[in-house]
């Protein structure tokens, strides 16, 4: 990277300057990702960037911060042409970006990683008059993190700020926020908007919010600009918009999601029954302490949590991915080690998380991986042979049933989008005869509308067929459309249950943030 | 060997007395090719090569001794040439969908082969060796004296250590080089040129490792022979995997290997001739002890670099 030394100090400014963003287009290749959007974020304001999965909402921001050369358009800070080719520019400019991923070194504690994030060329760093400046810095800032933790060992919620921290550490006057509260409980998420909010209200800084959370854009955002399909798709002030504006903004048309339907079970019996099961993380640390589960046939189990507090190890269990320390995991009474004989005899499928790595063999096609569960029997195979043409036949019926999109069954699998690889797995997972148990997590993570609408009502179907069904997901609106039973995991442990019925919303976030 | 000749006097006392001072010699390109290692694994890159970069050290130290007559320049034309081959493995992993265990299997059969070639006229003559430091002339017994010659290559070693420790803690570099190991995504991020970090660390790594090479063929055991080396450098990378990535952990585990290499050759001078070669053998039997007893299949290892030797990272 092109070092300027002109440039490695910032402007400092009490007051944040002006963003506009002028006629930007990114074209990668053939693919129009961003066409000719103009946006204006004024000073002191709290504007939010709205949109669906690839309408080019992070395209428009990696384009003002350096990260990508814009085919088109320029960048105009209070007027004045703006030069910026990388990140570093744009800090000079006193802009800093929150990343979606957490962006800290894990190894590393907090204090390390602030030296770390600036931008200056002091070669040896004093550690006393370091942590000195870094402790009032603490101090007159609007959360805490502790300064000697390792990230590794930092909450969600704390990285998260640690994350804004960093930004107001290199006084940036404009920050740029990508869905920063995907990983937050709500009571996180209202907590850091909040304290954003009242130093944009006291005109110390300006907010470009990256969100599809209506509810968060409704509570704490002054303008929003709306993107569609790499296009300008519109733009107000909150106060004068509805939600429903908003959302048609985003759709282009007004979309209901597919109502759940429910048809109640007469007669349940246990089928995947967890006792005291403990499990632990890579580096050996226990994440699973201890957990007791029983889901029942027609029934959806819903475990809330934010990601990290063992889920995954607990999954992971489950699908056979993961050794498990201590406990038992029973699937129709009968001991269950999730062997390939097992989940055939018991019937029992899976949608992990991210497929693609979890679920499908990239660089095998469409119709292979569709066949994984079945090519090693009749009809697919004879013996020791495969019977291609039964393969392809059955890939080539699903791919048409689960609407996937694909060139071809031959397809690697690894070249489609991610909503059908996730169709692709659901293919293979949802069209056997008989299931009795489905294991989902997280299963519309990053989906776009009708792919969530559409895996939402195949998860229901599958549940008044009788199948039992255990679904993870962090994403707590799904969970309360579709669990009949909510329970909360934190820290390794279920710390909250409850009847879809009765679930508090608030204890629900409680529980989730530990407390 | 002077020690075989000296121990007769003192009998088995010898063999501790060995060991001792194998544990420096020994210890030595251990000690350099593990530290060289530990910096370019802390940067993310794995550097297989390093067996090569040993012995092309060892073969140029002893060259350049050998026509200069200064053994000194030697060490320094020991540690460019490391540099230059670090500088082939740092640009060729570097490459997209190139793996570093790969490149790093050529450059081990490529520094051994070109050193091989340009070390043939220098495998009959004599050069001459680093000057030691006579730490046991207090004592009137030659073993003992013999013994205590130690080299300032292997103070240099001792000196290293804390320095890398602090250069990973409390300078910029050293965070850099950290933060590329752990999470390129974070580095690249705050401005930082992955490419250039990574570079630097396995050239400055291989350095050290060309150094280490100058200590086995300029002090001990002070020849050059294509076997000189034995696997050593490959030796240092499972080494380091044992200290946890920890340039002082790097010196105690240095020293430990060091000594086990010591074990057959203070057997054989006290008479102890059965089993030399199964003594011989021992630094290569705890390697092997040592991957066992680190490595699980359930968890990572703590301590590991978060990228270590993944590819586009």
């Amino acid at each position: 990277m092109t070092t300027a030394p002109a440039t490695a100090e910032p402007i400092k400014c009490d007051r944040p300057p002006e963003l506009k963003v002028v006629g930007m287009s990114k074209h990668f290749g053939s693919l129009v990702a961003l066409d000719n959007v103009s946006m204006t974020l004024k000073p002191g304001t709290f504007h939010a960037l709205l949109g669906e999965n690839g309408a080019g909402k992070s395209t428009l921001v990696k384009c003002i911060m350096g990260f990508y050369t814009p085919t088109a358009g320029e960048v105009l800070i209070d007027d004045q042409p703006a030069k910026i080719v990388n990140p570093r520019d744009a800090h000079h400019y006193g802009i800093g970006m929150v990343y979606q991923h957490f962006t800290s070194v894990p190894a590393m504690t907090v204090a390390e990683n602030l030296v770390l994030s600036r931008y200056d060329r002091t070669n040896l760093i004093n550690w006393k008059r370091e942590m000195e400046a870094l402790e009032a810095f603490m101090q007159s800032s609007p959360f805490q993190v502790p300064l000697d933790l390792p990230i590794a060992q930092l909450a969600a919620g704390q990285k998260q700020k640690l994350e804004i921290l960093k930004q107001l550490y290199l006084h940036s006057r404009i920050l740029i926020l990508d869905e920063p509260t995907s990983v937050l409980t709500p009571g996180e998420a209202d907590e850091v908007l909040g304290l954003l909010r009242e130093q944009v209200t006291a005109g110390q800084l300006s907010v470009l919010l990256i969100s599809h959370k209506f509810r968060e854009v409704m509570a704490f955002v002054d303008e929003v600009t709306i993107l569609r399909k790499g296009k300008f798709a519109g733009h107000g002030l909150v106060k004068d918009l509805t939600v429903a504006d908003m959302s048609e903004m985003m759709m282009g048309e007004k979309k209901e999601p597919t109502p759940v339907h429910k048809i109640i079970q007469e007669q349940t019996k246990p089928v995947l029954e967890v006792r005291n099961l403990h499990a632990n993380k890579d580096n050996g640390v226990e994440a699973v302490k201890g957990v007791n589960l029983t889901v029942h046939s027609g029934e959806i189990v819903g475990i809330a949590g934010i990601s990290g507090n063992g889920q995954r190890e607990f999954v992971e269990v489950l699908a056979g991915q993961r050794e498990a320390t201590s406990g038992e995991v029973l699937v129709n009474g009968e001991p269950y080690g999730a062997t390939r004989a097992e989940m055939y005899k018991h019937k029992v499928f899976a949608l992990p998380e991210e497929p693609l790595r979890n679920a499908c063999v990239p660089h095998m096609s469409v119709a292979e991986n569709m066949a994984l569960r079945t090519f090693d029997r009749p009809p697919q195979a004879k013996g020791f042979i495969l019977v291609w043409r039964a393969i392809r036949d059955m890939a080539s019926g699903l791919i048409k049933q689960f609407a996937v999109k694909t060139p071809s069954p031959e397809t690697p699998v690894g070249n489609l989008s991610g909503g059908n690889v996730q169709r692709t797995v659901l293919a293979r997972e949802l069209s056997a005869d008989h299931i009795e148990l489905l294991i989902a997590a997280n299963p519309c993570f990053g989906l776009d509308f009708n792919a969530v609408d559409f895996i939402h009502t195949q998860i229901v179907n599958a549940r008044n067929r009788g199948v039992a069904v255990l679904l993870v997901s962090e994403d707590l609106d799904e969970l309360l459309k579709l669990s009949d039973r909510i329970i909360v995991i934190s820290d390794g442990q279920f710390v909250y249950e409850s009847a879809i019925a009765n679930a508090d919303f608030a204890a629900i976030g409680r529980s989730m943030a530990g407390h | 060997m002077t020690t075989e000749a000296a121990t007769e006097a003192i009998g088995w006392w010898g063999v501790p007395l060995a060991i001792i001072a194998g544990t420096m010699r020994g210890g030595t390109p251990f000690l350099f090719v593990s530290l060289g290692e530990c910096l370019t694994e802390k940067s993310g890159k794995i550097n297989l090569g390093l067996e090569g970069t040993l012995l092309m050290g060892a073969m140029s130290a002893y060259g350049v001794s050998y026509l200069t007559g200064n053994p000194w320049l030697g060490v320094v034309v020991a540690g460019i040439a490391g540099g230059f081959l670090g500088a082939i493995h740092g640009w060729l992993s570097q490459q997209r969908r190139v793996n570093d265990v790969a490149v790093g299997i050529a450059m081990i059969i490529f520094g051994s082969g070109l050193a091989f070639f340009l070390g043939k006229p220098f495998i009959q003559p004599k050069a001459p060796s680093l000057p030691t430091l006579e730490l046991g002339a207090w004592s009137s017994i030659p073993a003992v004296q013999a013994a205590l010659q130690i080299s300032p290559l292997f103070l240099l070693g001792l000196a290293i250590a804390p320095l890398l420790t602090w250069f990973f803690k409390s300078t910029r570099w050293g965070l850099f080089v950290r933060a590329v190991g752990d999470s390129p995504e974070a580095a690249r991020a705050m401005g930082v040129s992955i490419f250039k970090v990574r570079m630097l660390a396995v050239m400055a790594g291989s350095f050290l490792a060309g150094i280490g090479g100058a200590s086995l063929s300029l002090y001990y055991p002070g020849v050059w022979t294509e076997r000189i080396s034995s696997g050593q450098g490959l030796m240092a990378v499972a080494l380091v995997i044992f200290a946890r990535w920890n340039p002082i952990a790097c010196l105690w585990a240095s020293l430990l290997f060091g000594g086990a290499q010591a074990l057959g050759p203070s057997l054989q001078s006290v008479g102890i001739k059965e089993g030399y070669y199964l003594f011989n053998a021992a630094p290569y039997i705890l390697t092997l002890f040592i991957m066992i007893f680190t490595c699980s299949p359930k968890q990572t290892l703590a301590g590991a670099p978060g990228a270590l030797g993944k590819e586009d990272g």
